[in-house]
């Protein structure tokens, strides 16, 4: 059953996100939040990455957490849903189980 | 659905508080049932009523008060996470000589018990942390 992963940290500050990406199972939901949206940008060094567990993950990012720091959707790469703290919720509740990792 | 909140990390720290109070009133906002909040590790921070931010400044630990009452969520935070950051009620105070008690309204001490019971009683149990 799928689970919904939320990561919170930057890429470029630990390997949770690279942790995270390593070992979900197919189908399973990423939500990247605070400092993590740093990842969901386009032409970054993850972006590859990202880019290649989305063929088998959907990834989310949270829109406030974004715009909290200049940045906008447009900058987001492609295939990457942008949900607002009620996603988030929706996330929560249509996935069987949340793992963080912290 | 009935969730459950865990918090790791104190206030005006990184983020942690924010988004957890964010994503509560947005369940709360959409008729879920938010069961109870486990403060832990810094977390129990977020319980001391002597916390004075700026006026233009958000007010974490009143938020999370107002949200308890109105919502009648039941904030508990860890008793060993809490005596070692000097957070104490009543009891505590009174059980380790201190000289007064600093949690804020809608705040209750108690143990790992409530984290294990919250996450058997809820269907979803939220993490926030550093």
């Amino acid at each position: 059953m799928a689970m919904l992963h939320t990561v919170n940290k930057s890429p470029f500050e630990n390997r949770s996100l690279d942790s995270c990406l390593g070992r979900i199972k197919d189908g399973a939901a990423v939500l990247l939040f605070e400092d993590a949206v740093y990842g969901a940008m386009k032409g970054t060094a993850v972006a590859g990455k990202v880019q290649s567990a989305m063929e088998k993950s959907k990834v989310y990012v949270l829109g406030p957490d974004l715009r909290a720091r200049g940045m906008s959707e447009d900058q987001v790469l492609d295939g990457i849903n942008v949900v607002d703290y009620g996603g988030f919720v929706d996330l929560v509740t249509e996935h069987d189980s949340v793992q963080a990792w912290l | 659905m009935k969730l459950a909140v865990m918090v790791n990390e104190g206030p005006y720290q990184h983020q942690s508080a924010d988004s957890a109070l964010q994503f509560t009133k947005a369940a709360l906002e959409k008729g879920h049932e938010v069961f109870r909040v486990f403060f832990y590790h810094d977390g129990v921070n977020n319980g001391t009523r002597f916390g004075v931010p700026p006026q233009d400044d958000r007010n974490i630990t009143v938020q999370w008060s107002e949200l308890a009452e109105q919502h009648n969520i039941d904030l508990v935070v860890c008793v060993a996470a809490a005596q070692r950051r000097g957070l104490l009620d009543e009891n505590e105070a009174k059980r380790h000589g201190k000289d007064g008690n600093n949690i804020a309204n809608g705040f209750r001490i108690s143990g790992l018990g409530q984290l294990i019971e919250a996450g058997i009683q809820s269907d979803r149990l939220v993490v926030f942390g550093d």
